[in-house]
């Protein structure tokens, strides 16, 4: 009983008839840090509004430890929320802004000048004390809204995209200080983004949304290297995804082609999503190649360079520290393990 | 730059023909003889009707408060509903402004008259009859029906810019519904709390029909004042210049007062 959130069979229909969330469960366990992730519209600030309050489920529970909270009023939960849009209070100054939470319990003078100390520390505002909010750029806007959340250290912290508004650098910064400050005070956080590197570096346990619906639960290196379908495959990381089937075990056909691989289990001639990431694609010689394509693109990507190699039915990306010429006719093969293949998704 | 000039040229025209020129003839009255030589006597005048001055000033005092007090849950809830909604629920609340003035005033006479509808109900059920017309509640009543909508249109337009996501942020925070009004919503609205009360106290403190009307002889007040020296009877219109004047000067304190409450980037008048 170590879940600390949870959520049972979540339906949100707004007034047009729209479901936006589609029966989600998910459990979250104490001083976790579960990551949403998914592309935009999917539904996941709307699931951060159920567990923050704001929100009333059309069907479906939430609990917190254990209790149903679903008729609990946002100010008597244990959970703060760094919003989208931040949301500050335009006539409170930075200072007060982070101190509201800690007024608003009425917390003694000293103790709210050291904990709002702390967090302007944190996110790198010291000096902005006595700012307006409203003449603050969107980056010192956004860490103003993380230091108002998490100065009250509230049991589950829910984030979501905090650090969309900030530079590469301070991304990455806020990023390692984020999981720092959630491993120091224990706390849950419950995180949304849609940039997947951040996911899959930062989380305990991703969970990747697409239309309000989860497709996968998993850790980062399971969803990395075991996307359950060609939706997770593509959304996490480059894939080259391609249809094929299954004449039997162990051996998958695409692009015209038959290539040994490690899946199983599949009725014979089942049509599947075959998905093979860029890095996996080796290049060798076009002689004596069962794959050939000739090379369209090439981009320097800093460590590696992407290509674009047009073979007859597909275009397929690769990833290689070492560039071919433009209009090189190359050759592509694939380790069976490197071939990941996927039942269909039933559309709708 | 020089193309706004041109643009606010007219205006220019306008505000000297009416509003700089007649201020400026109120001025020269209230300072001479009616042969034209300088006096002080009629502003020194002025001071023997303290009484209807503090009852002015009093009676609009209360008319705004009541005005503020109904005015505020009004536009709040106002501001609250959905967008669609809001449209036709505040031309509902505008609806009153819709009819005559003098008509809205006749209509509270015949209702509160001591054979009016309100004591002839009352009759009904054994009550009554009271003295509700030429009251001094009668007055504020008036001035509370007529003004309201004053009070609420400055608070809605400003409750409305109110983005919903700080209210959330508040409760988010540890606000029950007490502490976000107490702690987001009045604190915004300030802009709006001091302009409707501007736009209440002004014309309340000047007017002269609805105390004519509801309050009888025994509730004049400076507009009533005024009135008379220009159209009445006690015609003196060297008098009737000094107590404008005077009036003006004490609205000019007030709400140079007021505007102290406003935040700095927006200040009224
Ligand atoms: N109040 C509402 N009424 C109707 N539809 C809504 C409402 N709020 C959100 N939606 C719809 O619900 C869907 C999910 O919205 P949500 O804000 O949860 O997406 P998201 O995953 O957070 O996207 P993003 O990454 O762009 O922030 C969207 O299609 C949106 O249009
Ligand atoms: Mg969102």
């Amino acid at each position: 009983m170590d879940n600390i959130v949870s959520l049972k069979n979540i339906v949100v229909e707004f007034e047009d008839g729209d479901q936006i969330l589609k029966n989600i469960s998910l459990d979250i366990k104490d001083k976790e840090f579960v990551t949403f992730l998914g592309p935009s519209g999917c539904g996941k600030t709307t699931t951060l509004r159920i567990i923050a309050g704001f929100l009333e489920p059309t069907s479906g529970d939430v609990l917190f430890e254990g209790q149903r909270i679903n008729d609990v009023p946002p100010h008597k939960r244990n959970v703060n929320t760094v919003f989208q849009r931040y949301a500050l209070f335009p006539h409170l100054n930075v200072y007060e802004n982070i101190a509201f939470g800690l007024r608003v319990k009425k917390l003694p003078e000293k103790e709210i000048l050291h904990r709002v100390g702390e967090m302007l520390e944190m996110v790198n505002l010291k000096g902005f004390e006595k700012r307006t909010v409203n003449r603050l750029s969107g980056g010192q806007q956004q860490r103003v809204a993380i230091a108002r959340a998490l100065v009250n250290h509230p049991k589950v912290l829910l984030l979501d995209e905090p650090l969309g508004a900030l530079d590469l650098k301070l991304r990455k910064e806020m990023q390692v200080e984020l999981r720092k400050i959630q491993q120091a005070l224990e706390l849950t956080f419950v995180y949304v983004t849609h940039d997947q590197e951040e996911a899959l570096t930062m989380s305990d346990t991703v969970v990747v949304m697409n239309n309000g619906v989860i497709q996968q639960i998993g850790s980062p290196i399971d969803i990395y290297n075991e996307p359950v379908n060609a939706f997770v495959a593509d959304f996490i990381g480059e894939s080259n995804i391609v249809n094929g089937c299954m004449p039997r075990d162990c051996l998958v056909e695409f692009t015209g082609r038959q290539f040994e691989c490690v899946d199983k289990g599949f009725d014979p001639d089942e049509t599947v999503d075959v998905v093979i990431r860029p890095e996996d694609v080796k290049i060798i010689p076009a002689e004596n190649a069962k794959l050939t394509g000739i090379v369209e693109s090439v981009v320097f990507k800093g460590v590696h360079y992407e290509m674009v190699v047009d073979g007859v039915d597909h275009k397929w990306i690769i990833h290689s520290t070492k560039a071919e010429p433009v209009g090189a006719m190359i050759g592509m093969t694939f380790d069976p393990y490197d071939i990941h293949i996927m039942k269909k998704v039933q559309e709708g | 730059m020089k193309k706004l000039k041109v643009f606010s040229a007219p205006y220019l025209v306008w505000m000297i023909v009416f509003i700089v020129v007649p201020l400026l003839m109120v001025a020269y009255y209230a300072f001479t003889t009616d042969s034209g030589a300088f006096t002080i006597k009629n502003i020194s005048n002025v001071g023997q009707y303290a009484n209807i001055f503090v009852r002015s000033i009093w009676l609009a005092l209360v008319a705004t408060v009541i005005c503020l007090v109904l005015a505020y849950p009004v536009a709040y809830l106002l501001s609250r509903m959905e967008k669609h909604k809001q449209g036709t629920m505040l031309l509902i609340v505008m609806l009153p402004m819709w009819m005559n003035f003098l008509l809205r005033t006749y209509a509270w006479m015949t209702l509160l008259g001591n054979n009016g509808v309100i004591n002839h109900i009352l009759g009904f059920v054994g009550l009554g009859p009271y003295k509700l017309i030429n009251t001094s509640g009668a007055v504020v009543l008036g001035m509370v029906y007529n003004y309201l909508p004053f009070m609420i249109l400055p608070l809605y337009s400003v409750m409305e810019k109110i983005d919903k996501s700080v209210i959330e942020a508040a409760s988010d925070l540890g606000c029950s519904s007490g502490g976000v009004m107490l702690r987001v919503i009045v604190p915004l609205s300030l802009p709006g709390i001091t302009s409707g009360i501007t736009m209440v106290f002004v014309p309340a403190i000047s007017t002269f029909i609805i105390s004519r009307m509801l309050g009888g002889g025994s509730n004049l007040l400076i507009g009533d004042l005024i009135e008379m020296q220009f159209l009445g009877n006690a015609y003196n219109p060297q008098l009737g210049a000094a107590i404008s004047l005077v009036l003006m000067v004490i609205i000019l304190v007030i709400m140079t007062v007021m505007n102290q409450f406003s935040p700095d980037d927006q200040v009224l008048i």
